[in-house]
């Protein structure tokens, strides 16, 4: 099976920034490369090197089948690109936006509009089609976006962070967006802070960090790598914290986390831990008003993975 | 837990998905985007005032508090000759938003879409060129509409009909300064302050307020390599009668410089911006 994306060794520097530092990527045809990664990691920047909007300073990368550098317009021709920043024209109406799409890769005016009668059905857009997008929600202009980045049926989709700023309603339907985009066969190049979103999506993922790759693997590995799920459970009276700790120890042999909220936090690999754990609880009569099993945090993945966090506060994850 | 329902058998119309898709020729992209362009300007038509009510301002303002001093006390007869002069003054004005549109079209995000698609580099900074067309016209119009009513009298409105297709001819050409500074700088208020910058002294070191035996040698110089100077000449001389064709060379050939310099230089600066 051929690679649609195959990058290797890009770099890529802003002034005193190092945004990419060697990173290689590939995804194979038809299936969906997560690209996992805290803020400032260089993911748009790859992925914008991908789209030609860029040119790396170093390495190379070919998207179905062509150099980015050297044949830019053929790589143009078969990509669609929904970036972190919707780029939609907010003065234009929804139809308006995927006509001029259409009409830009010269499909006729007949054929334009069916087009766009055809995305703005299939995103749920219909009935707001004739208004401009400036009056769109957060997650309708997403939606949006996408529909002009699959106007010209692209067989290579980048979508950076398509989920960042939706509400988990939003969210979940984005994901199943993305997950019947990749059921057409198209491959899907998709940047997220979230491992719970890089999980549900990805057929591999790979992890980077500061403009370097820091892992790849199937969900499965990784996961299993990180140590599957986290457990986090919150006594209703803080004081019987290391109550809970005892118990965890006893159930599961690892060791368990207290941050300063009064979290007790644990790795579980067993499913059949949770009720067990119910039971204990019940038994010595400990309240708790938080217990949850939830998929590691970008930051957890980092503290495994290269033994500190992110730098950033702001990827704590709720399931 | 989601509340809009998608159709969900419906099959998304990707499939095919292999060859590259039909191409259209540079030129329908950048009239299909400057289209667009139109369609903006429609929506938010508070952006035609630098074409419409400023250049009326302006006018007015010259003519009254001016014309007394300047022309013999005869605010008519001044009329007659500032009105061609404010046309090149206005229309060079005019092009300063059309840096500033593009500038914040590229900070918006919205030409990553156009640099990621199978069209001509060029497309869209032409496109926005062309729409701009229509802006000008309305300037033209509207000046001397509003001239007319304040007393302005060509000799020759079919010299009037030639000013107009040399003003917005040259306005398409000198717009490319403006779209160029709009690919250099960062914000669109950067882009006025440039093309202020540089338009003031082109305005005012010319023919467009009074004539130019009254500067001083060194300024006459400055004047006579002005390319506002040429286009007021050319549009005096056509709308009240006089000596055109040596203006209307002139002209032309800046028009032609104009272009040959400044859209290529803006064209690379566009691909180059990150
Ligand atoms: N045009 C630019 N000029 C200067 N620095 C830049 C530019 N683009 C990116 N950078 C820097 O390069 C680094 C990588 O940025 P990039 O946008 O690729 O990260 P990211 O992984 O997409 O982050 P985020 O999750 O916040 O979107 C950052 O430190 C950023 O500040
Ligand atoms: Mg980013």
């Amino acid at each position: 099976m051929t690679n649609a994306i195959e990058a290797s060794g890009l770099t890529m520097r802003f002034g005193s920034t190092q945004a990419l530092a060697g990173v290689d990527l590939a995804a194979r045809e038809g299936t969906v490369l997560g690209v996992l990664g805290p803020n400032g990691a260089g993911k748009t920047t790859a992925v914008r090197i991908l789209a030609t909007l860029l040119r790396p300073d170093s390495g190379t990368a070919r998207v179905a089948g062509f150099d980015v550098v050297r044949q830019p317009a053929q790589v143009r021709a078969r990509i669609g690109l929904t970036g972190q920043y919707a780029s939609v024209d907010e003065d234009l109406t929804g139809t308006q936006n995927l006509l001029l799409i259409g009409q830009l890769l010269g499909f006729s005016t007949r054929e334009s509009r069916s087009r766009a009668v055809e995305l703005l059905e299939w995103f749920d857009l219909t009935d707001s089609a004739g208004r401009t997008a400036k009056t769109y929600s957060g997650g309708m202009r997403r939606r949006l976006d996408l529909a002009a980045s699959l106007v010209g049926r692209p067989s290579v989709i980048y979508l950076d962070e398509p989920t960042t700023g939706l509400d988990p309603a939003k969210r979940e339907e984005m994901w199943d967006v993305v997950r019947r985009v990749v059921g057409e066969g198209a491959t899907v190049l998709l940047t997220t802070q979230y491992l719970e979103e890089a999980d549900a999506l990805a057929d591999e993922i790979t992890v980077i960090d500061s403009g370097r790759v820091i892992a790849h693997d199937t969900p499965d590995g990784l996961k299993h790598h990180v140590g599957g799920q986290r457990l986090r459970v919150r006594p209703t009276d803080p004081a019987r914290v290391d109550e809970v700790r005892a118990l965890l120890l006893a159930l599961t042999g690892v060791g368990s986390e207290t941050s300063t909220r009064g979290e007790v936090t644990c790795r579980v690999d067993d499913d059949s831990l949770l009720p067990a754990l119910v039971g204990r609880l019940q038994d010595d009569g400990i309240a708790v008003s938080e217990l949850s099993l939830h998929l590691p945090s970008l930051d957890e993945v980092f503290l495994t993975l290269t033994g500190r966090g992110t730098d950033t506060d702001t990827t704590e994850e709720a399931a | 837990m989601t509340t809009t329902t998608l159709p969900a058998q419906r099959q998304l119309p990707l499939a095919a998905a292999t060859g590259p898709t039909t191409t259209s020729s540079p030129w329908t992209q950048a009239r299909v985007l400057a289209r667009r362009s139109l369609i903006k300007t429609w929506r938010t038509p508070e952006a035609l005032i630098d074409v419409t009510l400023q250049p009326v301002i302006f006018l007015a303002l010259f003519t009254y508090v001016f014309g007394g001093a300047i022309a013999g006390g005869s605010q008519e007869d001044y009329l007659q000759f500032l009105l061609p002069g404010l046309l090149g003054q206005t229309i060079a004005m005019a092009s300063v938003a059309l840096g500033q549109n593009l500038n914040a079209d590229i900070e918006k995000g919205v030409f990553d879409r156009f640099r990621s698609l199978p069209i001509a580099r060029s497309a869209p900074l032409v496109g926005a060129v062309m729409a701009d067309v229509v802006r000008y016209v309305i300037l033209f119009v509207v000046m001397i509409a509003v001239g007319t009513v304040m007393g302005f009298d060509p000799a020759s409105w079919t010299g009037v009909l030639g000013s107009l297709l040399l003003a917005v001819g040259f306005a398409l050409c000198f717009g490319w300064i403006s779209v160029y500074v709009g690919m250099l700088v960062r914000t669109p208020g950067a882009v006025q302050g440039i093309m202020f910058a540089l338009i003031f002294p082109l305005a005012f070191g010319s023919n467009v307020f009074v004539s130019t035996e009254t500067m001083p040698g060194w300024l006459q110089a400055f004047v006579h390599v002005n390319p506002i100077s040429h286009l007021v000449g050319a549009v005096r001389g056509l709308m009240m009668g006089g000596p055109v064709a040596g203006d209307l060379v002139w002209t032309l050939v800046s028009m032609a410089g104009l272009l040959v310099v400044f859209m290529p230089l803006a064209v690379r600066a566009y691909r180059r911006r990150a």
